[in-house]
């Protein structure tokens, strides 16, 4: 076609059809080509695989002692919990968020005062529920450092969360939920095993 | 004779490729810049050279730096210890990156200065902050690499911001990190963004951003058209060729800036534990987190505004929410100002003073997410309201307010100020 031929309309919006056709075929190719670019960086197999539930030994941890133990790469929790940790529960209820566990995860049998299938023993994924930093063992003792009400938790040095030795947060912390506690099973005594209990091994 | 030899062999070039010597005419020779930039206008120009400088250092720290979640921290100390000169690479490399922000902000704060960003530069702004969006980016990725304990823990907080998001949050953290924690895998994909993904992009941007500022002009200490006026002889009476004026001026400031920047590099790489934080030198522990996190600098003011959010319905993302705001809240910023003039000199004392409190506001948020919220002590007093009474992050809640107030009420106080009257030609000291 040169300069001064005038296109045939007919023939115009044919082509002008074709090339939208063109064009979102194309886009829709394009968008397949990355969709396994975008699938790439999901979690592999391996490292999917490497969820399974870990036994661990707690028949030397002492009473008041915080056991930690890997389980998908975490920090898992084993505290024996001392009478008078176990009565401080009660006294900071006021002062907690979520005293019940209603908006935190736990398995069933952890939905207690205790937040424990057995009261003296806590087993808590060591996660803060706000951004995933690993709070820290504060004693009662701690008071200067916590403050004058402190009866003794865990404390989240990133965003200054505090938790209760049940893992319940207290009020005016910037994590939203209780800490997690995983599914777990008392084998005996001295014996957990964590990530693993009647109901996961059911599924 | 080598001198005629080498003008033919100029022109046998030129002859087949003359968009080079065309585009040096239009970005340079023949690029016409307002006479009187001032000391603000050293930023751009230092900004591309540090960009070069972490580039250049980039690529010979991956000649001997290792991704991979065992050997990564090793081989950081390897090039510290026993590469020859590996020690003076990864300080110009750490030192630059701190630079970088350095120069950023200052560049940033020129803007706000003499209205930089006002029309007709918009675009040149909004690519702007993409620059700075990425940086940011690039940054966070880079911090990961050593694989110490800032590294890991810093990675965990942001990538756990993304986890809030409502819905979509945990699966796309999960996709980000690559594996349920931050791991070999998340380490091993940071290294591919930080040294080909993002460097890629931000050159682009850096391009997008100097094409667009070349098409509109430069804007100048007055805010005012310095291309306007031309003398009769059609020379403009303003504005002078960016080279040799400018290029020379620039020199002279990326000499200073690199006296500054050697200084730092050979006597405090460290700087105080504020360009490479000191639990960074512990290798990565997933199990346990160090005493006290904050993460570099930069990024402290706005890791103050989401440690100074409560979460609402035991959900953090409002946090999440007010800090990705105030990053972003700054493309809409020649939108929000709707002073007649552009430059500072010329505005009244309503947007000097909100200007002013932003600076503090920006610099208190800054110092304080460097600290844990128990450095200013605790209230003594009890009251309902009182939620923590850590008085840091009640500072830091008040500082969070202005720092949005400064955005928010930009278009009621920057119209309703006095101006004074903007001269006809630029004002030359």
């Amino acid at each position: 076609m040169n300069d001064n031929e005038k296109p045939d309309p007919k023939t115009n919006r044919a082509r002008r059809r074709l090339v939208v056709a063109t064009s979102a075929v194309g886009a829709a190719a394009g968008l397949g080509a990355a969709a396994p670019f975008a699938a790439s960086m999901w979690p592999s197999d391996r490292a999917r695989a490497a969820g399974a539930p870990v036994d661990v030994d707690i028949s030397r941890v002492a009473p008041g002692e915080l056991a930690v133990f890997e389980w998908r790469g975490k920090p898992v929790w084993v505290l024996k919990r001392t009478p008078e940790m176990l009565a401080s529960l009660k006294a900071v209820e006021p002062r907690l968020s979520d005293p019940l566990s209603k908006a935190s995860e736990q398995p069933k049998y952890a939905q207690n005062e205790y937040r424990s299938a057995k009261p003296d023993t806590l087993v808590l994924v060591g996660v803060c529920t706000h951004l995933g930093c690993s709070p820290q063992e504060k004693p009662a003792e701690a008071r200067a450092e916590m403050g004058a009400d402190w009866l003794g938790g865990f404390y989240c040095p990133c965003h200054g969360s505090k938790f209760d030795f049940a893992g319940r947060v207290f009020k005016g912390s910037p994590a939203p939920t209780n800490l997690v506690v995983p599914p777990y099973t008392l084998v005996s005594e001295g014996k957990v095993v964590i990530g693993e209990d009647e109901k996961t091994k059911g599924a | 004779m080598a001198a005629a030899a080498l003008h033919r062999l100029w022109q046998w070039f030129d002859s087949r490729m003359p968009t080079v010597a065309a585009e040096w005419r239009k970005h340079a020779s023949e690029y016409y810049a307002p006479k009187n930039f001032n000391f603000w206008y050293f930023f751009g120009s230092l900004a591309l050279l540090v960009l070069v400088i972490q580039i250049v250092s980039g690529i010979f720290l991956t000649m001997n730096y290792k991704p991979d979640a065992n050997l990564a921290f090793g081989s950081v100390e390897y090039i510290m210890r026993d590469v020859p000169g590996g020690w003076i690479i990864r300080y110009i490399h750490s030192t630059g990156a701190s630079a970088f922000f350095i120069v950023v902000y200052l560049h940033m704060f020129r803007a706000l200065l003499y209205g930089s960003h006002r029309e007709p530069r918009e675009l040149v702004w909004i690519f702007g902050v993409l620059i700075y969006l990425t940086l940011m980016g690039e940054a966070f990725f880079g911090y990961l690499l050593p694989w110490g304990q800032m590294s890991y823990w810093g990675a965990q907080v942001i990538v756990n911001l993304f986890g809030t998001i409502p819905f979509i949050g945990p699966d796309l953290a999960l996709w980000i990190r690559g594996d349920y924690v931050v791991s070999d895998a998340t380490l091993n994909r940071f290294f591919a963004l930080h040294v080909i993904a993002f460097p890629l992009v931000l050159l682009g941007l850096v391009v997008a951003h100097l094409l667009a500022l070349h098409d509109v002009g430069s804007n100048n200490p007055d805010g005012v058209d310095a291309k306007k006026l031309k003398t009769p002889d059609g020379h403009y009476l303003d504005a002078i060729p960016f080279h040799p004026y400018y290029t020379v001026k620039d020199l002279a400031g990326a000499v200073v800036f690199l006296m500054i920047f050697c200084f730092v590099m050979f006597f405090v790489p460290e700087m105080g534990g504020y360009f490479l934080e000191y639990n960074n030198f512990i290798p990565a522990d997933p199990l346990k987190t160090p005493p006290h996190i904050a993460p570099v600098w930069y990024f402290t003011p706005y890791y103050s505004i989401l440690r100074a959010v409560p979460p609402l319905f035991h959900s953090q993302f409002p946090g999440v929410l007010a800090m990705g705001v105030a990053v972003l809240v700054f493309f809409f910023l020649p939108w929000l100002d709707r002073a007649p003039v552009r430059s500072i000199r010329y505005r009244g004392t309503l947007y000097k003073a909100w200007l002013a409190a932003f600076v503090i506001v920006f610099v208190i948020l800054g110092y304080l997410g460097t600290e844990p919220t128990t450095v200013w002590g605790q209230f003594h007093f009890d009251a309902f309201f009182l939620d923590t009474k850590d008085i840091a992050t009640w500072v830091a809640r008040l500082c969070t307010i202005v720092y949005f107030l400064f955005f928010f009420l930009m278009p009621w106080y920057t119209a309703r100020d006095k101006v004074k009257p903007v001269p006809e030609r630029v004002v030359y000291h």
